[in-house]
């Protein structure tokens, strides 16, 4: 009586090394012990892989190549070492999936692949794979490979595989799978087969141990180790995201009827974003609305680093900026930076201009300040705004240090010497 | 924002989306960086009951899939260039029937574009990513209650109709910081999931009138579980083309379109004698706001709907569209692509549209369009020749 295998006829042709495979997996399973729904037999597309059907495991069929990372989420989704990850899958899917392979190696996912190599793709009609030998031909490959085949035993024992082994598929070969199996962490077997449609007429007379031999793939035990394998962590114990947030209290009051949109345009660690953050939290406690937005290049480190704040006493939907109000300047960087948006500014609009640039073309107005020196380079746009508000009365200044002091505790930077 | 029974922070709705999620029952986070969605990721690091650094996009919807046949939700984020390589992969867990929710940041494309600019270009891509196009849900998010509420329906529906459920949104909606009543954000209750307990054999594949088979998780050492993204029939067992596993795949469509009622979000104002309709979703939803608010201040009639329910497309657009002589549609693509997926390529009299690409619409456009439609309608109807025709 089969355990493992139901009744149903094995769906490959007369001769295809496949067959022997389920043969010798039931066999292995068997003197596992382990129970049929204990078994997660993971399948890859290719002839190998419908064989799902004549499993009474569970069966999960995916898509070509990608078996391997399927089960290893099945794997990490179980989370049980008494659990059997089977991976079933050919050359083929070893060759566009390589990756996953790999990965589930250096993971060391609890798991057995095993390779059915036949040297080609059966199921759409015996084209070559990587793993392919130099010479060996196929129905596409009449003059026979032109370059040598992976050896998958040496790429995965190098990735860090508990076990690898690799054997040819002939005869009874399930003591090397019931070792293979019974191993905590990444196994992986690559079994040498031969496809009966497409490799033998191709290749007339050949010996499958022949072709192994010629081709470098020594049959052999390469990795026997007991690293530990993956567990995946769980803590459902994370703290909320919105407890998280500090929630201000409006202490402050603000005299603007409608919305303001400023900007600050600056270098990458000169402290825009931090200062935009100070000023619309400032305003939000002076009863105010307000968002933040930051640019910067992809480079965080170097560049320019620019920040649109909008502030208002209503609530704002858009946060589109098409140009601002105000806007600050404190670096060559930030000038270069802002260059289209000086362009779009009216007469009405205020520019607030380092001492150390010089003036662009604009309609703007612009105000020219010691920035950068009064309190170093890295305080420059707090300074520049602190001007600001200071002489803008856009909300009190009191509102804007009572933010800093709470944002900015460790900061080195005197902020009542700043405010006088 | 002077009310004392507000709790203001300034926050942002990658932190939203993120929190909902879990709240809702979502477990584990698969992820792969890319900007913009590098803020869910980073918050999904703090959050998540289990984290994974998948090495692509690829393995990450496999993952996700192994998770979820294990009865774990999971999540990613990403953009365009990640979720091109993932959509071979959605497809498996839509035919294997495997929730999972998919954020999908748009940035300025094609291809690697540009990471920082924003965009919503790929609403032709996501409303035809399953081959044969059949139904998924998407759905698109705008303001930040929208944020919670919608982020937390896709867990829901995801498991209920046991389907990849894919929310998009676009960089400026994740990464822009505001200020925010947290008093807002109702409270929100995990999912209860409910598994096959019959003694009788289990047929993965079986679906009752609901057309949604029961779950169970291949954890489960009572019955057999296949899963598989091959064409099957109700045991799960490969068939190409007999009756029962045809019929199975077109009621992974039918599920989605039969429930819909269940998931349809759009925000309709409506205001009595206008003639002309605004429709707008995500991130230009709040220019088509802005622009409505500024035209009524003018003493002007003007409706507004604003869809948060991509795809399927629910019968109600439709059926409040018929109200009105004419309708613009703004969104930030070139091509107008909800519009297209709305009406078709044909050109219409009666249907234009607000488009941009690599900027934000601006409520300003929104309102010149209104009046250039309303200036070409008076003409018409004056007998007169529109110089522009
Ligand atoms: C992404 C993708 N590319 C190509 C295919 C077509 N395809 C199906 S099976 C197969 C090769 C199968 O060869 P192998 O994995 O060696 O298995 P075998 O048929 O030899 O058992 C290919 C290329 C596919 N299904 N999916
Ligand atoms: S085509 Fe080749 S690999 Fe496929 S079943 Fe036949 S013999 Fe086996």
């Amino acid at each position: 009586m089969k355990k493992y295998l139901n009744d149903n006829p094995l769906p490959f042709c007369k001769g295809c090394g496949h067959s022997l495979v389920s043969e010798n997996t039931e066999k292995a399973l068997n003197n596992l012990g382990i129970k049929p729904l204990d078994v997660i037999l993971v399948t890859d597309i290719g002839c190998h892989g419908i064989i799902d059907k004549a499993f009474q495991t569970h069966t999960v069929h995916g898509l070509h190549g990608r078996s391997v990372a399927l089960a290893s989420g099945v794997s990490a989704g179980l989370n049980n070492p008494d659990k059997k990850v089977l991976v079933f899958l050919g050359d083929g899917g070893a060759t566009i999936g390589m990756q996953h392979i790999i990965n589930a190696a250096h993971y060391n996912y609890n798991m057995t692949v095993v390779i059915h190599n036949n040297f080609l793709y059966g199921m759409t009609g015996g084209q070559p794979s990587e793993f392919t030998p130099l010479g060996f031909k196929t129905p596409t490959l009449s003059e026979g490979a032109d370059h040598s085949n992976y050896d998958i035993c040496k790429i995965v024992a190098a990735a860090g595989a508990n076990y690898v082994r690799r054997i040819i598929g002939i005869g009874d070969f399930s003591e090397q799978l019931t070792e293979a199996f019974s191993v905590k962490g990444f196994s992986l077997i690559e079994i040498i087969e031969i496809c009966t449609s497409y490799a033998v007429k191709a290749n007339p007379g050949m010996k499958l141990g022949k072709v192994a031999e010629k081709a470098g793939l020594v049959a052999k035990l390469y990795v026997n180790e007991d690293k530990k394998a993956f567990v995946t962590k769980v803590n459902n114990a994370h703290e909320s995201l919105i407890e998280q947030i500090k929630v201000m209290t409006v202490n402050y009051k603000s005299n603007i009827k409608k919305p303001v949109r400023i900007m600050i345009s600056g270098s990458a660690g000169e402290g825009v974003q931090v200062a935009a953050e100070l000023l619309a939290k400032s305003a939000i406690i002076s009863g105010l609305n307000s968002t933040k937005k930051g640019s910067y290049p992809v480079t965080v480190g170097v560049g320019f680093s620019s920040s649109e704040v909008i502030i208002s006493p209503e609530p704002i939907k858009y946060t589109g900026f098409p140009s601002p109000e105000i806007l600050f300047i404190t670096s060559q960087d930030g000038l270069d930076y802002a260059k289209a948006t000086i362009s779009k500014m009216t007469e009405n609009d205020c520019i607030y201009l380092d001492n150390s640039l010089n003036n662009p073309e604009t309609k703007a107005k612009i105000i020219k300040h010691d920035y950068r020196n009064k309190t170093g380079s890295k305080y420059a746009s707090i300074y520049a705004l602190l001007y600001y508000i200071n002489s803008s009365g856009i909300f009190p200044k009191e509102a804007f240090y009572d933010t800093f002091v709470q944002n900015m505790n460790s900061s080195k930077v005197d902020i009542t010497t700043l405010l006088n | 924002m002077n009310d004392t029974n507000q709790k203001i922070g300034f926050i942002d709705n990658s932190r939203l989306i993120t929190e909902s999620l879990v709240k809702a029952g979502a477990d584990v986070f698969v992820g792969y960086p890319i900007t913009p969605a590098n803020l869910l990721y980073y918050y999904a690091n703090k959050r998540f009951p289990s984290f994974f650094a998948a090495p692509d996009e690829i393995t990450t919807v496999q993952l996700m899939t192994g998770f979820s046949a294990c009865s774990r939700i999971p999540v990613t984020a990403t953009s365009f260039p990640g979720f091109a390589l993932m959509i071979e992969s959605i497809n498996m867990a839509y035919m294997m029937e495997l929730p999972m929710v998919i954020v999908l940041v748009q940035r300025l494309g094609p291809a690697t574009g540009s990471a920082t600019g924003g965009a919503q270009g790929d609403i032709s891509m996501v409303s035809n990513i399953i081959s044969g196009g059949l139904a998924i849900p998407v759905f698109s998010v705008s303001d930040p209650v929208d944020n919670w509420k919608i982020s937390a329906k896709c867990v829901e529906m995801a498991v209920k109709l046991r389907t990849p459920v894919i929310l998009i949104t676009s960089k400026e909606e994740v990464m822009t910081q505001f200020s925010f009543d947290l008093n807002k954000l109702d409270e929100i209750k995990p999912i209860q999931r409910k598994f096959y307990e019959k003694d009788e054999a289990f047929k993965p594949y079986l679906a009752d009138e609901s057309l949604i088979p029961q779950f169970l998780p291949l954890t489960n050492t009572k019955h057999q579980v296949r899963y598989t993204a091959s064409t099957h029939n109700s045991n799960g067992i490969l068939q190409n083309s007999t009756k029962e596993a045809l019929d199975n795949t077109e009621r992974l469509h039918n599920k989605n379109i039969m429930h819909i009622k269940d998931y349809t979000f759009f925000k309709y104002d409506k205001q009595e004698g206008a003639e002309i309709l605004i429709i707008s979703y995500g991130i230009t939803s709040m220019a088509a706001i802005n622009a409505v608010e500024t035209l009524r201040i003018e003493g002007i009639k003007i409706s507004l709907l604003i869809v948060k329910t991509l795809f399927p497309i629910p019968i109600e657009y439709y059926n409040i569209v018929d109200e009105y002589n004419k309708i613009i549609f703004a969104e930030e693509n070139l091509t107008g692509q909800y519009r297209k997926a709305m009406f078709g390529n044909q050109p219409s009299n009666k249907i234009s549209g607000v488009n941009k690409m690599g900027k934000m619409i601006d409520p300003e456009e929104i309102v010149l369009k209104f009046k250039e439609l309303v200036r070409e309608t008076r003409t018409k109807e004056m007998g007169g020749v529109n110089s522009e025709q």
